[in-house]
This record gives structure tokens, C-alpha cells and sequence, in this order.
């Protein structure tokens, strides 16, 4: 295994690279080029660069099973965080635009809207990861961090499902996602015995 | 092509109109697409609007098919400036140029078994990419009116916007518009006008008849399932504004409704 550290311009350049869509998304929302309903091309945008990223972090672990790589792992956490930025945003154009921050309506869409449940869900779940995402955190709580942050899982489920009860006639977007997700949670699965024994034995 | 006659009509809303580029570049015209975006990109080059036809049938004495011509020249055009109100919760002003859907209707002679009119969209996957291969939605496009609905003086089969020819992607060359209904319900690129005595099934209604009634008006009391219908978002506004009963119209159709319950979606 290789032990050496990363490049220290590839954090920064990353951190650069993830907030692109974000930057792209306000831009072509001041120059007009967001179309004939900009605050709609905000939540859409948003949401799918969060859920995207979402999968990205997902994708951090088998990557390094396969090959071996430990640069994955350390670029999770800025991934991780890259994705919880744009669910934030997705939920303020939300609140903002189209609650104007009424508490009272924001409840009311919450309680009875299964989607925007799944959705508000996976943000209130996102919010300890991030908080503890932090390395103090991540001593102060030892071998539970690697628990609670099993809840990835279940909020990428969660953002799956809200775009997939969202759509009307044509599912085959939130599918795709879907099927990466399952792929991404299936390589997580215990090697088969017969599988192990072979890797063991060369 | 600018029309060269088109009257002002008393039924117009005083409201600014949204911009011919948002009227024709946001919409929702599945046989081009599920993007708002496709119809555009593609109905221009693939629609073929002349010749035109449209057949009439069923409870009627003048069955047959009328050409475009034949349908809109008896008519003087006017100009009709509706809110339009989609079930999305997004909204525009439209300056539309039509004719009075009943004066139109009235000609076919329909009988006292012509309780509704059904009214279909283009069928041609040449035309409309999306009818090709596997869909989720059963073409043609079918809506329906009950024939008081259809004949009041706010239905009008439009012919234009801004004073000239429908852009395709809007549902050229000729399509409904009933402005107190979700706009679903105006049909676009008609090509069949069939006069029944039973209720027609609407495709929405069919794909999704927990989401879908035949009725459709415009209630910002009754939500959709998937989210709440008391506001929409104005294009061209960030913000949202409360969505008015019958989408503004109320003092002209309320009385169509007189005795159905329109608090629940057993009427929606």
C-alpha cells in the first residue's frame, strides 16, 4: 500500500471544482439563462448536485477497496460536505421562494407531502454528520462516529425516494440514481466465502 | 405570421403579459418531451401545420372533416388576454387570439345527446418523437368539456399569440384554452372534436385517477396529492401569490358548479 500524502493543492482544487455548479447556478440565474422560471432551475439544480455528490462520497469506500487507493477516503469528508452545502441551498431556494419563509406552510408541505418529508428528513439527518464531521469529533466519539455516520445510507435512500415520488410520468431519472445507489450499497456487502477464499489463496 | 384583424375583447385581464420568449420557450407538451425545454427544441421542425384538418363525430348533424380554414375563417379573431394557471403552481398571462369555442362548436349542430365534447391531440409519432416506442402515457392526448363548459363565452379555440400564428411548441395551429381550468385541460394541436353522452376519459385521468378528475378548475382549496394548490408562482416572479377560485374567473363560471361539492377532490 502506498503511504504518502496528498498533493496540497488537490484539497483547495476540489473544494474548487464542487462549488462550480453552485457558482454556475447563481450566475446563469443573475444573466438570465436559467430559463423562464429561475427559482424552479435553482431547487432542481441543487437538489440533483446534492444528491450527485451524496453518491460520490458513497462511492469513496469501494473505490478503495478495489484499488487500493487511500486518496479516496480523504476526500470524502470535503465531498461529504460539498453535498450537505447543496441540500442546504436546495431547502432555502424552498423556504425562501416558495414558503418566504413561512414556518406555518413549510409544516404544512412537510407533514403532507410524502416527497418533501423524505427530503426534509435526509436534511435533518445530514445535519449531525456534518456537525461531527469535524476530526475533534471524530476522536471524541470513537468507534461510534463510524456508526452514526452509517446513516449516509439511509439518507441517500431518503433523497433517492423524494425524487422519485416527485415525478409524474417518466421515472427513469430517479431510477438511475437509484440503481447507482443500490450498486454503491451492494459492493458494501460481506465478500461471498467462496469469493475470499479464492483472493486469500493468491 | 401577424393576423391581420384582430379584435380586443372585453373578457382580456388588464394583468402585464409574460414575454412571447417565456410563453414559448416553458412548456409542457409531452409529445415533444417530459422537459419543459423539449417542446421547443423540437416542435418547430417536426410539426407540420399545414394542410390541417380536424374531424367532428358522434352526437352531432354536421359530422365530417373541416380544414383549418374552414373551422376558423367564418370567425372573427380576437384577442383574449388569460391568466393561465398550471397545475404545476406556476402561472402566466397569455395574449391569446381565438375564437369563441361555442360559435364554433354550434356549426357542427350538436344534439340533445351531446352531453360533452371530447377533444384529441395530433397523433403521429413522426411528428411527436415521444408517441415513438414505450410511453408512459396512452396517445393520442384526450381531454374533455361538459358541453356548457365547452359553449361559454371564456372557452376559445386559439389560433394565436401576441397577433400572430401559434408557435408549435404551444399547440399549433389550433388548440383550447379554458382559462379557470388547470391547464392540462387545454388540449393542444387539436385534431378531433367528438360530441358524446357519456363522460370521455381524460389521459391525466386515466394515467393517474387518484392525482386526476375530469373537471381540473383551477381551486386553490383542494390540493394535489404531490403539493398544495393555494399558491403559484407568477413566471417572471421570484415569489409566489395566492391563487385565486376558478383562477380569477369565478364570477363568470361559478354558476356551472351550482350544487357540487368543490371543497373535496371528489369533484376536482
Amino acid at each position: 500500500m502506498h503511504v504518502h500524502g496528498l498533493h496540497p493543492l488537490v484539497k483547495p482544487a476540489l473544494l474548487l471544482l464542487g462549488l462550480l455548479p453552485m457558482a454556475w447556478m447563481i450566475v446563469a440565474v443573475f444573466a438570465g439563462q436559467a430559463g423562464a422560471n429561475p427559482v424552479e432551475y435553482l431547487t432542481h439544480e441543487s437538489g440533483q448536485w446534492g444528491l450527485r455528490l451524496m453518491l460520490v462520497t458513497l462511492a469513496m469506500t469501494p473505490l478503495r477497496r478495489m484499488t487500493g487507493w487511500t486518496f479516496p477516503i480523504r476526500l470524502r469528508r470535503m465531498i461529504g460536505l460539498l453535498a450537505f452545502s447543496y441540500v442546504v441551498l436546495h431547502f432555502l431556494v424552498f423556504a425562501l421562494f416558495d414558503h418566504m419563509l413561512n414556518p406555518a406552510t413549510i409544516a404544512d408541505d412537510v407533514i403532507n407531502r410524502p416527497y418533501i418529508l423524505m427530503g426534509f428528513l435526509a436534511l435533518l439527518l445530514l445535519i449531525p454528520l456534518a456537525v461531527t464531521s469535524t476530526n475533534a469529533w471524530m476522536r471524541r466519539l470513537g468507534r461510534r462516529w463510524k456508526q452514526l455516520h452509517k446513516l449516509v445510507y439511509l439518507i441517500a435512500v431518503l433523497g433517492v425516494l423524494h425524487f422519485l415520488l416527485l415525478v409524474r410520468a417518466d421515472p427513469w431519472e430517479p431510477l438511475i440514481y437509484g440503481a447507482i445507489l443500490a450498486v454503491l450499497l451492494l459492493l458494501r456487502l460481506p465478500t461471498p466465502a467462496f469469493l475470499r477464499n479464492r483472493a486469500t489463496a493468491s | 405570421r401577424p393576423f391581420p384583424d384582430v379584435a380586443p375583447s372585453e373578457f382580456s385581464t388588464s394583468a402585464e403579459p409574460n414575454s412571447l420568449e417565456d410563453i414559448s420557450s416553458y412548456n409542457n407538451f409531452y409529445e415533444y418531451g417530459m422537459g419543459k425545454d423539449d417542446p421547443k427544441r423540437l416542435a418547430p421542425g417536426l410539426l407540420r401545420v399545414e394542410p390541417w384538418s380536424v374531424e367532428v363525430d358522434g352526437e352531432c348533424e354536421n359530422p365530417g372533416t373541416y380544414t383549418y380554414e374552414d373551422l376558423v375563417r367564418p370567425h372573427q379573431l380576437e384577442e383574449r388576454i388569460y391568466r393561465f394557471r398550471c397545475v404545476e403552481a406556476w402561472s402566466m398571462v397569455i395574449p391569446w387570439v381565438g375564437i369563441p369555442m361555442a360559435d364554433v362548436l354550434k356549426r357542427f349542430q350538436p344534439t340533445s345527446r351531446a352531453k360533452y365534447v371530447e377533444l384529441r391531440t395530433l397523433q403521429d409519432p413522426e411528428q411527436m418523437p415521444a408517441q415513438r416506442g414505450s410511453s408512459s402515457i396512452p396517445w393520442p392526448y384526450v381531454e374533455g368539456l361538459r358541453i356548457d363548459e365547452a359553449m361559454h363565452p371564456l372557452s376559445i379555440f386559439a389560433v394565436g399569440i401576441y397577433g400572430r400564428e401559434l408557435p408549435a411548441q404551444n399547440g399549433a395551429p389550433i388548440r383550447l384554452v379554458v382559462p379557470w381550468k388547470y391547464g392540462f385541460k387545454c388540449g393542444k394541436s387539436l385534431v378531433k372534436i367528438r360530441f358524446t353522452e357519456e363522460q370521455p376519459k381524460n389521459t391525466w385521468q386515466v394515467i393517474a385517477p387518484n392525482e386526476y378528475g375530469f373537471y381540473a378548475n383551477v381551486n386553490p382549496n383542494v390540493s394535489h396529492p404531490r403539493w398544495s394548490q393555494a399558491r403559484e408562482r407568477r413566471i417572471g416572479r421570484f415569489f409566489r401569490q395566492d391563487t385565486l377560485m376558478f383562477n380569477g374567473y369565478e364570477e363568470e363560471v361559478a354558476d356551472l358548479y351550482a350544487g357540487m361539492d368543490l371543497s373535496t377532490r371528489q369533484n376536482w
